[in-house]
């Protein structure tokens, strides 16, 4: 999928890693390889892949993700 | 002895429904045209009829549980295309609940999918030789991820259908195996406070779920990666056409009354020559828009999907463009088609965004703020160029 690329820096994804408990939810669910776990925590390694399905959002048990996608 | 009065039996050789006096009885009767009754146990219900996908019905504690089959049979397959086509897309749906594939007990997998019968199809053939339970959720005839993406395929309707198909009796462990592009609808953490169940988000594709249970339940990288390629994308676009045919329609329409415009006020005979070559036109951004550009999407060096549009559009273009002029086309007209085709194809190469797996919605919106300002100025453009080109 890395041939198949928007905008850059468009994206409302943020990450709280004061809030990540390191359960790597995110690194299963997003369809993007976004996430990357690195020293118990997620990391943000490839931002301009997110398309803000909100799939993260949804299961992460800390509200340490969000996305405000608005209607697109 | 217990063989019937009617057969005579020769020594102590037991009777096989012929006699040696040349009388044929019971099952090798050769007039017997009724057809034979067979041993199959029958399912029917007054009111009722069989799913064709329903192999046959299992016992369980907690009721009866229908048996899929595994192979698509030549009726799924033509309904298949028809659904590929557009036709009866949103009727196509499976009764939501509990399937079974193979003969699944207690400690069998339960595999959670939407009941659009495309999906529930993709799921039920990659089940050959797996003994598993399958939820389908109630998703109104739509596939996972839009279901997901519409609230259908949600924290909500899993935990209700958990509860309606009386799971918890069905299987001894608390898991439920979900397609990985349910995750945008579902709460993990949710789920398990509401009923117990542990949710494992299995591969994107159910052709990948024999090597995902064989790895217990384990998804490889590339399990977990979306893909869009050439033949994912041209599979799409026969609904992208037919998506459009109404406002093509009347498109055309409009197209025909510009036509008549000139200085008569109104010619039906322009209409009606005039309206050809600009039907032509539509016809080529469409094509252009919703077939070249979805198929060629990654060969078209630019991010934007509008000027994707206009690239392929231009393209197609340039030749009709040529063609009318040596059939004698002045420039205005020649320019108004043109440039029609150019918004017609990069409007819809934009549409597309809606149908691609990898646009955001904050992207989406920065480039149709980008663009429709520009496509409208080139219709009315376009227009004017065309009704001048009758005077």
């Amino acid at each position: 999928m890395k041939n198949f690329r928007h905008y850059e820096e468009v994206a409302t994804l943020t990450l709280d890693l004061e809030k990540c408990v390191g359960c790597t939810l995110c690194t299963q669910v997003c369809p993007h390889q976004v996430f990357e776990m690195d020293d118990h925590k997620a990391r943000i390694v490839d931002f301009n892949a997110c398309m803000e399905c909100g799939a993260c959002v949804n299961n992460c048990p800390t509200q340490a993700l969000n996305v405000t996608p608005g209607v697109g | 002895m217990t063989e019937t009065p009617f057969l005579i039996n020769e020594g102590n050789t037991p009777a096989k429904g012929l006699s040696t006096q040349g009388i044929q009885i019971m099952s090798a009767m050769p007039t017997d045209t009724c057809g034979d009754p067979g041993t199959e146990v029958s399912h029917e219900k007054p009111g009722y009829t069989l799913c064709p996908w329903v192999d046959d019905f299992m016992e369980t504690p907690a009721g009866q549980v229908p048996q899929i089959k595994t192979k698509l049979t030549a009726r799924d397959w033509i309904s298949t295309v028809q659904v590929r086509c557009g036709i009866n897309r949103h009727r196509y749906t499976v009764a939501p609940g509990l399937y079974a594939a193979g003969r699944p007990h207690a400690g069998s997998e339960v595999l959670v999918t939407a009941n659009f019968k495309l999906t529930f199809d993709h799921l039920r053939t990659q089940l050959a030789d797996i003994n598993a339970w399958i939820l389908v959720l109630d998703t109104k005839g739509v596939n996972v991820w839009c279901a997901a993406g519409k609230g259908t395929f949600s924290t909500r309707e899993l935990v209700h259908r958990i509860q309606a198909s009386d799971l918890e009796e069905r299987v001894d462990h608390k898991r439920v195996i979900l397609p990985q592009l349910g995750a945008t609808g579902v709460s993990a953490k949710a789920v398990k406070d509401l009923s117990g169940f542990r949710v494992v988000y299995g591969p994107v594709r159910a052709s990948d779920l024999p090597r995902f249970l064989k790895n217990n339940r384990k998804a490889d990288p590339d399990m977990r990666q979306v893909t869009f390629d050439f033949r994912e994308r041209i599979i799409l676009t026969p609904v992208e056409v037919q998506i459009i045919l109404k406002p093509a329609l009347i498109t055309a329409l409009v197209l025909f009354v510009i036509s008549g415009m000139g200085p008569g006020i109104f010619s039906f005979g322009s209409a009606w020559t005039r309206g050809c070559t600009a039907l032509a036109a539509l016809a080529a951004g469409i094509l252009s828009g919703a077939v070249v550009t979805p198929v060629l999407l990654p060969f078209i060096p630019v991010k934007e999907f509008a000027l994707k549009g206009i690239i392929s559009g231009s393209i197609i273009g340039i030749p009709l463009i040529v063609h009318l002029s040596g059939s004698g086309i002045s420039f205005a007209p020649g320019l108004a088609l043109f440039l029609f085709i150019l918004v017609i194809s990069s409007f819809l190469a934009m549409n597309f965004t809606g149908t691609t797996p990898f646009t955001s919605p904050s992207g989406v919106e920065k480039e149709m703020k980008r663009y429709i300002p520009a496509q409208l100025i080139c219709l009315v453009l376009s227009s004017g160029l065309w009704i001048y080109g009758a005077f």
